[in-house]
């Protein structure tokens, strides 16, 4: 339907986390820092914070116990961490952490590539993050990649989307981010895919994590939302390249997604401005370009 | 996280390059005249109106040298692409980049089934098209008196009459013509911009005889939102089968505003390989939507255009090199290496 979009959107912003893991150059932990207090200030609900990972797999979050401890928690706003088993829960909670994210994937050869074993062993190992989260009523994510496209495996079928949204969601989270994760999905293969997720997980649980590596992301977006999704992830300024394909870029910018939901009178909560404010902060002390288009679009006459 | 795949590790020849890639589908087949709608509601065929080598290098910095724009234009010939937007004749003191008007019209091959539009701002303009051997030919209204009165130094009213002198020469010739309204989402000088404005110069444009009319968010400033309320109300004055959107992509809306007219029932959309054109109102902006980028969402929608999008990577490639710049296409910039890997 063409008519009907959600009256509110959560935006779920990925930049400190997804963002930033994806930059080149490793960010000082004062930085980081700051970046996620300015994002405190704009009205965004919920920031991922960091990945309680080895620092051997990901130098960029080796300071994920500092940062926990260092930003300012406002209330009314979620700071959920990235846990991939049961030591990184477990850091996360002493460090503070209240919410957390685990990540599976819609592909066997992504799993095996990227964390080592199959999507039913990943599963297993995530049993123990759930059970610990519950014992300890900490909330948790769960992301699947590849759900679009996968770049070992080429074509994802809904099915298997639907297969492992389900079984996480049976598990525990609260939530199923889909993720769009080399961006290649259009307009066409979201409606598809969400067609038959939704048959197994309701649509208030769903949230389209989208990369922009093929421009696809805002149209994609447009889709889920008409289809009621109405929780979207978004990285500010863009920040975070694809690490499948050189050069190009990779999450949506939250300023660009704001942008659109404004423009459609969907409420975010989100102070444009003050979220531009921050993407200029942290592209400067990168030293890189934004990737937001509303950003670098706002030199006017 | 995660190896890179092989595929990615050796920067072969480009165009080995992009037969790798998985992700540049083949385009649906052809459709059947009379087969049903789709089930998605979508229209079966969209018709793309490439305006890169007009309105796309008219609003690049650098010179390009008349050749280069012949080879362009002959490259995107060749692609499928039904409409090639060719070159303004208009005086080169205001627009120095189209010069070069008649030699380009002289120079380019012209295929069979391609459509070859040149802009004609006024009568003198329109001779001198119909003399270069043009066959169909483009005028510009606007939306805003102010960008009007900025634009072309008059108002509304003033310029509508002069194109109603291009029309009526137009039509004892059979030229057909199309009519652009910029300013559709909103414009620079004004801000906001009224949809019944739009509509009342949509109007004016159609019943002077246009075929058709574009519909142009001149500073990309749209969304989905104003896209949808500008359209219900233009399209209780104008049938929508001659409707086109002409999006920027200034604000990163435009993929998204062209999903919400094709869901409307617009056939015709306007858009320029690489991206090329810049956005005269905001500094380092991006102007136009890149062809690219459209087609690999169309195809994804099962929507047939008839273009290969190989080909027009393969023209982008060309004139990016010849500008001597990147790719404003996502598409594009996706497909092939920009440098060294790890």
């Amino acid at each position: 339907a063409t008519g009907g979009y959600p009256k509110r959107v959560k935006v779920v912003e990925v930049g400190p986390r997804d963002g930033l893991q994806n930059e080149k150059n490793v960010v000082p932990t004062p930085v980081k820092i700051s970046l996620i207090n300015m994002l405190s200030e704009t009205g965004l609900q919920v920031i991922e914070a960091t990945s309680f990972v080895s620092p051997k797999w990901v130098p960029q979050m080796a300071d994920h116990t500092e940062v926990m401890q260092g930003i300012n928690k406002l209330p009314g706003i979620s700071y959920p961490v990235l846990t991939p088993n049961l030591k990184g829960f477990q850091a996360a909670v002493a460090a503070g952490a209240k919410e957390v994210s685990i990540f599976g994937a819609a592909s066997e050869l992504f799993t095996k590539k990227n964390i080592n074993c199959s999507i039913e062993e990943s599963l297993e190992r995530f049993d123990e993050v759930m059970k610990a989260a519950r014992e300890a009523s900490i909330p948790v994510r769960g992301y699947v990649s590849c759900v679009l496209g996968c770049p070992y495996e080429g074509k994802i079928s809904a099915a298997k989307v639907a297969e492992v949204s389900k079984k996480m969601y049976s598990m525990g989270c609260y939530e199923i981010s889909l993720g769009d994760t080399i961006g290649v999905g259009t307009p066409g293969s979201m409606k598809e895919m969400l067609t038959v997720v939704m048959k197994e997980v309701p649509v208030g649980a769903l949230a389209v994590h989208c990369h922009d590596t093929y421009g696809q992301a805002l149209a994609n977006i447009l889709v889920a939302l008409q289809m009621g999704v109405s929780v979207v992830d978004a990285s500010v300024a863009g920040l975070g390249g694809c690490p499948y394909a050189q050069g190009a870029s990779g999450n949506v910018a939250t300023e660009d997604l704001v942008y659109m939901l404004n423009g459609l009178g969907i409420h975010t909560g989100v102070d444009l401005q003050k979220l531009m404010d921050t993407g200029t902060f942290i592209c400067n002390a990168l030293n890189r370009r934004t990737n937001s288009k509303v950003s670098q679009a706002s030199c006017r006459l | 996280m995660g190896t890179v795949p092989s595929a990615l590790k050796h920067c072969l020849s480009y165009q080995h390059l992009l037969k790798e890639q998985l992700w540049i589908a083949e385009p649906p087949a052809a459709a059947h005249p009379a087969q049903e709608p789709q089930a998605s509601g979508l229209p079966e065929y969209i018709k793309i109106v490439e305006v890169g080598p007009r309105d796309g290098l008219q609003n690049e910095k650098v010179i390009v040298p008349t050749d280069i724009k012949i080879e362009l234009i002959n490259q995107l010939s060749k692609t499928g692409l039904p409409a090639i937007e060719v070159t303004s004749f208009v005086s080169s003191k205001w627009v120095p980049q189209m010069a070069d008007h008649k030699e380009v019209m002289r120079g380019i091959e012209r295929h069979p089934g391609v459509q070859y539009p040149v802009l004609t701002p006024n009568l003198q303009g329109f001779h001198s098209a119909i003399g270069a051997g043009a066959t169909e030919v483009s005028v510009f209204g606007a939306a805003s008196e102010s960008f009007s009165k900025m634009n072309i130094n008059c108002s509304i009213e003033e310029s509508i009459e002069r194109f109603e002198e291009v029309t009526k020469s137009a039509r004892n010739m059979n030229i057909p013509v199309r009519g652009y309204v910029s300013c559709a989402l909103g414009c620079p000088y004004e801000g906001n911009v009224e949809p019944d404005k739009v509509a009342e110069v949509s109007k004016r444009l159609y019943s002077m005889g246009c075929y058709e009319i574009s519909l142009g968010d001149t500073t990309g400033v749209g969304t989905p939102g104003s896209m949808k309320k500008m359209l219900e109300v233009v399209m209780k004055e104008i049938p929508l089968s001659a409707l086109a959107v002409h999006c920027h992509d200034t604000y990163g809306q435009a993929l998204a505003n062209i999903l919400t007219a094709i869901q409307m029932g617009v056939t015709v959309v306007d858009s320029s390989v690489a991206g090329l054109g810049g956005c005269p109102y905001a500094k380092g902006a991006t102007g136009n939507v890149a062809t690219e980028d459209v087609i690999y969402m169309l195809n994804g929608l099962g929507i047939n255009t008839g273009v290969n999008l190989y080909a027009v990577m393969e023209a982008g490639n060309f004139i990016c090199t010849a500008l001597n710049k990147k790719t404003n296409s996502k598409v594009a910039q996706a497909s092939f290496c920009t440098g060294t890997i790890n």
